[in-house]
C-alpha cells in the first residue's frame, strides 16, 4: 500500500464503531463488575430446547435447510404468531428464518432501498438500525423521542421529517434502550401517518415477548398494515437464545422472496441445530418464557423504584430488561457517568448517547440479572450518588 | 384455600428468592407498600400456608457436618378406623425422621431419615421403625450424593458466561 489509497469501502469508512465496544474493552479485564450492560437475558436456554438440539446432532442433522428455513418450523413460527399475536403469514411464501433478528433487519433494508432511499429511525435506538440502513445504501433519518414523553415518538414528530425520499420506518416496540412499549392507539397514529405517506414499517418484535403492562400490540395486525409491515422477531430475547443466532421475518409475499434471495445467496440458511432447537422451543418452552417474564417484572418493578428513590428518575418501562434512568442530577455526561461509575464503583451500565443524541443524560442498565446482584448494584449506585450528586 | 393474587405473588417472590430478601424489596417486586407486604405475610404465616422460610444447605460441604440421609421404603398393616395415620404420626414424631410420605405402588409409606453416620441410621432402622406393631417390612436406600434437591441444583457453576458490555 502506498498510503494514499484506501481499500476500504466509502460506507464502511464512514462507519462509527460502536460505542458499546470501548465500554467492553474498559470493562474487559476488571473482577467483581456488576453488568448491567448486557443485551440479553440472564437465563441459561431452557434445558428442554438444548436437550433438542442435542438430539438432532445426534440424529445427524448436520446439513443445509431450506434457504427459508426448516418446513416444520416455518409452520410452527406461523402458528406462533397466529396464536400469540394474532397475525397470520403463509410458511411457504412469507416467512423466512434468520440469522438471528439481527440478519433480518439486514435483508429486510437490503430488500427495499435504493441508494439515497430514507429510513426513519426512532431514537434512542438500537445500535444497529443506523449503520444497517448505511450499509443497504439508505440515509438514516433519526427522530428523537423526548423523556417527557416516556420516549414514545408523536406522530408530528414523525411527519416533520417525511421526504419524497423517505421509504420506511424502523419501529422498535418494546424498545431497546428505553423499554418503552408503544400501546395499540399510539401503534395505530403511526399507521395512520404511513398510510398517508405510503411507507413501509419496520417493526422490530424482538423483545414481544417481554411486554409486563398492557396487552402487546404487533404492529401487523393494525388496520391496513399488514401489507406495509416487515415484522422482524426471533428467540433471542423471549426465548433466552441469544447465542443461538436465531431469528425470523414475516412480510408480504413479494418483499419476502425479495429478502429470500438474499438471505440465499448471503447465508444460505440458518444454522440447522439452531433451527431445531428453535423448533423444541415453540412447542414446548412457552411455560419457560412465562416463567422467566414474571421474573423479569418482579425486577424491573424492585430496580426501577430503587432509581427512582436513588434520584435517577425513570420512567416505568413497559417491556424488555431495560431501565433508562436519567442522570441529569449528577451533572455528569452519560460517558463520563458510566466510566466513573464502572471504575468507581465497578458497576457496568451503557452510556445513553450510543443510542442517539436523545439518549444523552440516561445510561441504559439492564435488569436481566439476579435480585442478589441487582440488590448490590443499587448499594454500589447509591454509593456513587452520594459522592457525584450535583450540589 | 383461595388466595388473592397478591399474596400468591408474594408466596411466589419468596420461592424464587433466598429467605433473607429484605420486606422492603419484596415489597418493591410485588408494587406494594412496606406496611401492605408485611400485612400479607403475617396473614400466610397465620393461614399456614407460608409454613416456614426454608435455607437450602449442602451440608455435604461442611467439614464434621456430612451425615447420612437414607429413604426408607416401609410396608404397613394399615389399621381399622385409622388406615395408615396412624403409624405415619408415630414415625413422623421421631426427631430422625425428616418426611414421611404415603405412596401408592410397592410400600406404603417413604420415610427420610438423616442421621450422624450410617450407624445411627440402621440403628434407627432396625431399633425404632422394623420394631413398630404394624410395620412388616423396611429396605433403606442410602443417598450417595445430592445432585438436585427441591429445585435446587447442588455443584452448579453458575458464573454468568455474558460478556459485560452487549447490545
Ligand atoms: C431491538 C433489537 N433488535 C434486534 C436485536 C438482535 O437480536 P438477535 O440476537 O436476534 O440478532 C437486538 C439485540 O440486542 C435488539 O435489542
Amino acid at each position: 500500500m502506498n498510503g494514499t489509497k484506501s481499500y476500504l469501502s466509502k460506507t464502511v469508512e464512514e462507519l462509527k464503531p460502536s460505542g458499546i465496544r470501548r465500554f467492553f474493552d474498559l470493562a474487559a479485564g476488571m473482577e467483581g463488575v456488576i453488568s448491567l450492560g448486557v443485551g440479553e437475558p440472564d437465563f441459561i436456554t431452557p434445558w428442554s430446547v438444548r436437550e433438542a438440539a442435542i438430539l438432532s446432532l445426534e440424529q445427524g442433522y448436520t446439513s443445509y435447510t431450506a434457504n427459508a428455513g426448516l418446513m416444520e418450523l416455518r409452520e410452527e413460527i406461523a402458528g406462533y404468531m397466529q396464536k400469540g399475536f394474532g397475525v397470520s403469514y403463509s410458511p411457504r411464501s412469507e416467512i423466512i428464518v434468520t440469522v438471528g433478528a439481527s440478519q433480518a433487519l439486514d435483508i429486510a433494508l437490503r430488500a427495499i432501498l435504493d441508494p439515497g432511499d430514507e429510513v426513519i429511525v426512532v431514537e434512542p435506538s438500537f445500535v444497529s438500525y443506523v449503520p444497517l440502513v448505511s450499509l443497504a445504501g439508505g440515509v438514516p433519518v433519526q427522530v428523537q423521542t423526548l423523556k417527557e414523553n416516556g420516549f414514545k415518538i408523536l406522530p408530528e414528530q414523525l411527519e416533520k421529517v417525511i421526504t419524497d425520499r423517505t421509504k420506511a420506518i424502523i419501529l422498535c416496540s418494546p424498545n431497546n434502550p428505553t423499554g418503552t412499549m408503544l400501546n395499540g392507539s399510539e401503534l395505530e397514529a403511526i399507521a395512520q401517518i404511513a398510510e398517508k405517506y405510503d411507507l413501509l414499517v419496520l417493526s422490530d418484535e424482538i423483545y414481544a415477548e417481554l411486554a409486563y403492562d398492557g396487552e402487546y400490540t404487533s404492529f401487523a395486525t393494525i388496520s391496513g398494515m399488514k401489507k406495509r409491515t416487515i415484522l422482524i422477531s426471533g428467540f433471542s430475547k423471549g426465548f433466552a437464545m441469544t447465542g443461538w443466532r436465531l431469528g425470523f421475518v414475516c412480510a408480504p409475499e413479494t418483499i419476502s422472496q425479495a429478502m429470500l434471495k438474499i438471505h440465499q445467496y448471503a447465508m444460505m440458511c440458518a444454522p440447522t441445530m439452531a433451527q431445531f432447537a428453535a423448533l423444541e422451543a415453540l412447542k414446548t418452552g412457552r411455560s419457560d418464557v412465562e416463567d422467566m417474564k414474571k421474573s423479569y417484572k418482579r425486577r424491573r418493578n424492585y430496580f426501577v423504584q430503587s432509581l427512582n428513590e436513588l434520584g435517577l428518575t425513570c420512567h416505568v418501562p413497559g417491556g424488555a430488561f431495560y431501565a433508562f434512568p436519567s442522570i441529569e442530577s449528577t451533572g455528569l455526561s452519560s460517558e463520563e457517568f458510566a466510566e466513573k461509575l464502572l471504575l468507581e464503583e465497578k458497576v457496568a451500565v451503557v452510556p445513553g448517547n450510543i443510542f442517539g443524541e436523545s439518549g444523552e443524560g440516561h445510561v441504559r442498565c439492564s435488569y436481566a440479572t439476579s435480585m442478589e446482584l441487582l440488590q448490590e448494584a443499587i448499594k454500589r449506585i447509591g454509593h456513587f450518588l452520594k459522592r457525584n450528586q450535583k450540589a | 384455600m383461595k388466595l388473592t393474587e397478591k399474596q400468591i405473588e408474594v408466596l411466589a417472590i419468596l420461592e424464587n428468592n433466598s429467605a433473607r430478601i429484605p420486606v422492603e424489596d419484596i415489597a418493591k417486586m410485588a408494587e406494594l407498600s412496606k406496611a401492605e407486604t408485611e400485612t400479607i405475610l403475617d396473614k400466610l404465616e397465620e393461614m399456614k400456608v407460608l409454613v416456614r422460610y426454608n435455607s437450602v444447605i449442602d451440608w455435604s460441604k461442611v467439614d464434621g457436618h456430612e451425615g447420612v440421609t437414607a429413604m426408607i421404603d416401609v410396608k404397613v398393616a394399615p389399621k381399622r378406623g385409622v388406615g395408615f395415620d396412624e403409624v405415619a404420626q408415630r414415625i413422623y414424631r421421631f426427631k430422625e425422621v425428616r418426611s414421611v410420605y404415603l405412596m401408592s405402588g410397592a410400600y406404603d409409606l417413604s420415610v427420610i431419615i438423616e442421621g450422624r453416620s450410617m450407624n445411627e441410621v440402621a440403628r434407627f432402622v432396625s431399633e425404632k421403625l422394623s420394631t413398630l406393631d404394624s410395620v412388616l417390612s423396611t429396605t433403606t436406600h442410602f443417598i450417595l450424593k445430592k445432585y438436585k434437591h427441591d429445585g435446587t441444583i447442588f455443584e452448579q457453576n453458575e458464573d454468568d458466561k455474558r460478556i459485560v458490555v452487549s447490545p
